[in-house]
């Protein structure tokens, strides 16, 4: 067998946008100045027993247009100074050659195999340059080669069999140095306690484990998987803004919490469940995404995930396998969810920054890159994108923060899945590979500058065409004329098989037959196969009777499936089996329950304010177009437009609102066909406050039912989910401020009357660089929500709609701007540098009036006033709208002293609302005592003005429109 | 023969296409009875062609525009199922084929299917080099299309949704526009300022020369509430409700299958 080379090419006439984009990327990384122009082609190699006439007719028939390429047969001779070639490296997913692969074997009946790349002849570069240019912007060494000539190989790398060999390690005779050292140098990463906590089974079980049994148990109490330090006993130093029910001061005065999570998150909805909110919440924290009723017949459930230390590495699979992720978490929630929106929010460091740490990508690479990850997962899965965020803080720069969330929908019978003794364990999807291994607890490790050498293995490349194809067989199975085909089903997620067969068979004993797991090459030995976290996979729980069925419905979406067991051993064991011998055996008792609780210390101290000696009050124009431009507040149009925000045709409220296309508050969609029942679905970050993590916590809960109630949301149908981002929990202080933001949670959860449904943490986000300095994050707090939307043709947009209504400040403004956008931009601004605290009496309240007041339909726009405050929220509905506005000044400043204080304080709880005069008396009559008043009117003159101010909405829309610099 | 209430749309899906669902309900809202089938099950039984009325190629990412957009499929449905697609236009079945479906469309022959001229046009990656989700401003000229009639009578352009990355129509030569042109082949356009993907002389679709067969850019399956417009709160202040308005979208799907019901009663 030989390798086939094949270029394709655009011709002149079809042009090469591709290269302009090369070449606008590297002008954008510095490395543009000499480069000319760039000729871009694909590059094919193919493997097989393929004649001089077959690989004619690929090229005719598949991989050129007769109207728009030029087909090169080996290699076209350099067209530029430098030329350079970009292929994966072997092994690495390539999901384009799987494809034709498929495609050339169904064309010819002869099986191929096939590898892509890309070459790039560059014109005006020397080697240097276009070295610089390969690494920086074409390439990532964790996953491709860089060759500066054609790559035309005579053979392909392929696997080669291993022999199958039980390894044990050596535990029950080790002393603790040898103990920490086993746990860090085999990736187990678990503490001392841990691993005394194995020692001490394996010295009663009178051996030592397996090497399959201690990587099974390293997986399953990661902290990815088991959310250990969220569920730790945890004595707690420091103050409680209000009480938390369950929680004792012990004899040392320290709040003594026994399961921090169960007691704050969870502890408010199980609350707020015995309090009128059970028959809602239809599962809450024990499947893959929380789940609530939409209609008499409908769910619909929420899952928001990170997926950040891949996405350092190798961002645009990060961000991918990311959004892939969640949305396996979707597909296998219940009896597995039809997923109908997706959301994301980044953080990462300031696009402007000169230079980043060693063993970093730059952050406008990874911005790039990550949104290019979750554009062609979300848009090839046929997933709506259409909310999200980017935040910025240098703090981000090792670490930046890749949220991915998605909402699912499904029949309410179809919401509990519950897996049977005796039935079959059914994989399918993507096969299984070694790539993704040590995923789990990669992620609850620290990374440094050598993580991407050791950890090159835990990166991938996502596959959507294998992800939707098996939604669509799943879904086909979920809705069969004869009832559900399963019994039960999950995603391979972190851990791969062993978390997915491990937590499905927790209660049953399980066992597996790895062998028969299909494998993207040969030689995976039986450890690899077992916690590989190779995507696209989901595995179910099958009664035998229905595998025949699943079968057939796999065959016809092309999808790959494998029995790899069965559920149900005489005590509950988990046997792993290759071949015909047993590699593993575990007891599903000790995996799940035998995990060490150790008391944590936890340590509050309230940060201290520190006011500036002098103050000057900014001009206020300067101040808005700053605010406007601050890169956390300006449009992300040049990223909201790559997604597809409408396929499904679901979407009613899309991210941008208005004729001039302003940022909207919160998205709706129609989860169900025909009805005019909708769905809102929001985020609140206000990690600006992170210097006390309680009221960063409480403001983002508002900001999201804010945002929420803004389109038309009912505040008493609103679902949340937590999702914390921390530097490290490893001492008293970071943990104290974890439980702070929990408080905060339980807190805001309770008041808004807004349960917790489902949650995720990422405790380990710091970066420690060659010379020993750690960077860590800023605590970070992600709140989502999704709130029922009675009918969708009562929905309002944030644009203002016409000139003569006047704008009315819900919600009282006061001078706290700690960590406030206005102090960003203008550091020596007025104000007090408190931080603004949620009023959780009145917040709720207003979110329920304002509600009300849209509900009667006296609201024409409405929209949130957060980051930046009142003037800006205002500005942004003028030129969303295209309606000048006259601002009464005195009414915005009430008794605050400077007027910048009262345009740009974030004080929470805050709306804008725009109003025909005829409908003041109604509305005044809704929000009764709640403090409003009216700050503004909108006129013809296309400008924003009052005393001392006075702009053209162009000049305001255009500072917004440019301030990404993306 | 059918039930004449009815007609069947037949939905042609694959791995990767997904905006199949939102097809189905443009036809069943126009009055058909949408019928997805998956292409190995079409391969298997194509008589279900001879069974359909009307036949929808939907958008998406067939087996993942590996290659190109459509190329995989395109080269698939060529070696599997062409005759009896062709078969079905022929007998004057009409085709409809948004994004995805216009890409697969014009590498399988069905379009621009030219009255004797053996032409071919390409959808290739829009200018911009990216992937773009918006509404653009559309007018329809005077042509043969069957989907677009009545559309073309005002002078107004009118917004659609677009959503793809390999839109840019370029014909294999200059000719061959003109032609497309002279023969009112061309049915949709972009206007002048609202050009997404540097589309030859702006084309944003085109139909066959029979004017049953519609390829475009847009998607027309994704406009068939008022509530799906990008402004439609400022177009309807305080939640006032044009329920007169036809959307454009829905439009075309009604003008298909009213064409098949007119057809259908005249032949019985």
């Amino acid at each position: 067998m030989s390798v086939h080379r094949v270029e394709v090419r655009p011709t002149t006439d079809a042009g090469d946008p591709q290269g302009r984009s090369v070449k606008s990327t590297a002008t954008a990384a510095g490395l543009g100045a000499d480069l000319d122009h760039v000729d871009t082609a694909t590059v094919y190699l193919l493997e097989g027993d393929l004649s001089d006439a077959d690989v004619q007719r690929l090229a005719e028939e598949l991989l050129a247009d007769p109207v728009a390429d030029l087909v090169t047969f080996g290699a076209a001779a350099p067209m530029a100074s430098q030329l350079i070639e970009v292929h994966p490296q072997p092994g690495v997913m390539d999901p384009a050659a799987e494809a034709v692969e498929a495609a050339i074997e169904a064309l010819l009946d002869k099986p191929v195999s096939v590898r892509t790349g890309r070459r790039y002849d560059l014109h005006g570069l020397d080697a240097e340059q276009a070295d610089a240019l390969a690494r920086r912007c074409l390439s990532n060494p964790l996953i491709h080669q860089i060759h500066d000539a054609p790559h035309h190989p005579d053979a392909f790398e392929h696997g080669h069999e291993r022999e199958i060999v039980v390894n044990t390690v050596t535990l029950t005779t080790l002393d603790d140095e040898a103990l920490t050292l086993l746990s860090r140098e085999a990736h187990l990463f678990l503490s001392l306690d841990e691993m005394h906590a194995l020692q001490a089974h394996y010295r009663e079980a009178g051996r030592e484990p397996a090497e399959i049994e201690l990587e099974t148990l390293a997986q399953t109490w990661s902290e990815h998987c088991v959310h250990k330090t969220l569920k730790a006993t945890i004595d707690y130093h420091g103050d409680l803004p209000l009480p938390i029910p369950n929680i004792a001061r012990g004899d040392n005065g320290a709040w003594h919490i026994d399961n921090l999570l169960k007691r704050t998150v969870a502890g408010a909805t199980y609350a707020l469940m015995a309090d009128g909110l059970d028959e809602w919440c239809l599962s809450v924290f024990v499947d893959n995404a929380g789940i609530v009723a939409f209609d008499d017949d409908t769910a619909v459930c929420f899952k928001v995930e990170t997926h950040n230390h891949p996405s350092a590495l190798e961002p645009y699979g990060g961000a991918a396998t990311g959004i892939g992720g969640c949305i396996r978490d979707v597909m296998g929630t219940g009896l597995s969810a039809r997923p109908i929106a997706a959301t994301n929010v980044f953080c990462v460091a300031p696009l402007g920054i000169a230079s980043v740490p060693a063993g970093c990508l730059h952050p406008r690479r990874i911005l790039n890159q990550v949104v290019a990850g979750v554009r062609d997962y979300g848009n090839r899965m046929g997933i709506p994108t259409l909310n999200g965020g980017v935040a910025f803080d240098e703090g981000y720069v090792g670490n930046p923060l890749v949220y991915c969330g998605c909402v699912g929908v499904m029949p309410r019978d179809r919401t509990h899945g519950d897996p049977q003794r005796g039935d079959r364990i059914i994989a399918m999807g993507g096969r299984t590979g070694r790539d993704g291994i040590h995923g789990a607890t990669f992620s609850s490790a620290e990374l440094t500058d050598t993580h991407a050498d050791e950890f090159s293995h835990a990166v991938q490349i996502g596959n959507a065409m294998t992800e939707k194809k098996t939604l669509d067989a799943i879904l086909e199975m979920r809705d069969h004329v004869d009832g559900c085909l399963f019994s039960a089903i999950t995603d391979c997620g972190a851990g791969g098989f062993s978390s997915a067969v491990g937590e499905m068979g927790e209660h049953l004993g399980a066992t597996v037959q790895l062998d028969r797991a299909p494998l993207k090459y040969i030689g995976l030995t039986p450890v690899e196969i077992w916690i590989s976290e190779a995507q696209e996979r989901m595995v179910l729980s099958v009664p035998a009777s229905n595998v025949d069925a699943i079968a057939a419905i796999c065959v016809d979406h092309e999808v790959e499936w494998c029995d790899l067991g069965e559920f149900g051993t005489p005590g509950e064991v988990l046997i792993l089996n290759h071949g015909n011998t047993e590699v593993g055996r575990l007891s599903m008792d000790f995996m799940h329950n035998g995990l060490p609780d150790r008391v944590r210390e936890a340590r509050w101290t309230p940060p201290v304010v520190v006011q500036p000696d002098t103050t000057i009050e900014p001009d206020l124009a300067d101040t808005l177009k700053a605010l406007l431009a601050h890169p956390d507040i300006a449009a992300k149009s040049t990223i909201i437009r790559q997604y597809d925000h409408e396929v499904q045709g679901r979407t009613v409220l899309k991210p941008h609102a208005g004729i001039h296309a302003g940022p909207a508050d919160a998205a709706v969609i129609t989860p169900v066909r025909g009805s005019t029942r909708g769905l809102a679905i929001a985020n609140g970050l206000a990690t600006g406050l992170c210097s006390d993590p309680y009221h960063m916590v409480t403001a983002a809960v508002d900001e999201c039912v804010r945002n929420l109630v803004c389109t038309g949301a009912d505040p008493d149908r609103i679902a949340i989910l937590d999702n914390y981002c921390w530097p490290g929990c490893d001492d008293p202080e970071r943990l104290g401020s974890l439980v702070r933001a929990s408080a905060g949670c339980h807190d805001a959860g309770m008041a808004y009357r807004t349960p917790f449904i489902s949650g995720k943490d990422s405790l380990n986000n710091q970066f420690t660089t060659e010379s020993g300095e750690t960077i860590r994050i800023p605590t970070t707090m992600l709140i989502s929500g999704f709130g029922i939307v009675d009918d969708i043709r009562t929905c309002v947009t944030m644009d203002a709609k016409a000139s003569g209504h006047v704008l009315v400040l819900v919600g009282e403004t006061t001078d706290a701007v700690g960590g406030s956008h206005l102090l960003k931009v203008t550091p020596d601004a007025p104000g007090s540098r408190a931080l603004p605290e949620t009023d959780l009496t009145r917040g709720p309240a207003t979110a329920r009036a304002v509600a009300r007041v849209i509900a009667a339909g006296l609201v024409y726009a409405a929209h949130d006033a957060s980051e930046g405050g009142v003037l800006l929220a205002a500005a942004e509905m003028a030129f969303a709208g295209g309606i000048g506005l006259a601002m009464d000044m005195d009414a915005i400043k009430g008794t605050l002293a400077s007027p910048a204080v009262a345009c740009f304080s974030q004080t929470a709880s805050r709306y804008l609302l725009e109003v025909s005069p005829d409908a003041m008396d109604a509305m005044d009559a809704i929000l009764d005592d709640l403090p409003h008043c009216v700050i503004g009117t909108f006129d013809d003159t296309n400008r924003l003005h009052s005393t001392g101010l006075d702009v053209p909405l162009q000049d305001l829309h255009d500072a917004w429109a440019n301030g990404l610099g993306l | 023969m059918f039930d004449m209430a009815r007609p069947k749309a037949l939905i042609l899906t694959a791995p990767g296409i997904n905006c199949d669902a939102e097809l189905c309900e443009a036809f069943d809202l126009a009055g058909a009875e949408p019928m997805p089938v998956h292409i190995n099950r079409l391969t298997r039984a194509p008589h279900l062609l001879d069974e359909a009325h009307l036949i929808g190629l939907p958008g998406g990412f067939s087996y993942g525009d590996a290659i190109a957009a459509g190329r995989i499929c395109a080269a698939l449905i060529r070696t599997r199922i062409i005759d009896g697609l062709k078969g079905a236009v022929a007998r004057g079945c009409p085709m409809i084929a948004p994004c995805n479906g216009f890409q697969i469309a014009v590498q399988t022959g069905l379009l621009p299917n030219m009255d004797k001229h053996e032409a071919r046009v390409a959808l290739l990656h829009n200018d911009g080099g990216r992937f773009v989700d918006r509404w653009v401003q559309v007018e329809y000229p005077k042509s043969l299309c069957v989907w677009t009639k009545g559309l073309d009578a005002g002078t107004d352009t009118q917004l659609l949704p677009i959503a793809h990355g390999e839109g840019r129509f370029l014909p294999d030569c200059d000719a061959t526009l003109h032609a497309l042109d002279k023969a009112g082949q061309i049915a949709v356009r972009y206007a002048a300022d609202d050009d997404p993907n540097g589309s030859r002389g702006l084309v944003a679709g085109i139909c066959d020369a029979s004017g049953m067969v519609l390829g475009l850019m847009p998607h027309p399956e994704r406009y068939l509430h008022w509530t799906q417009h990008p402004t439609w709160t400022a177009t309807h202040p305080g939640g006032g409700v044009d329920t007169d308005s036809q959307p454009a979208g829905l439009a075309m799907f009604r003008n298909a299958v009213e064409h098949v019901m007119a057809h259908a009663s005249c032949t019985t």
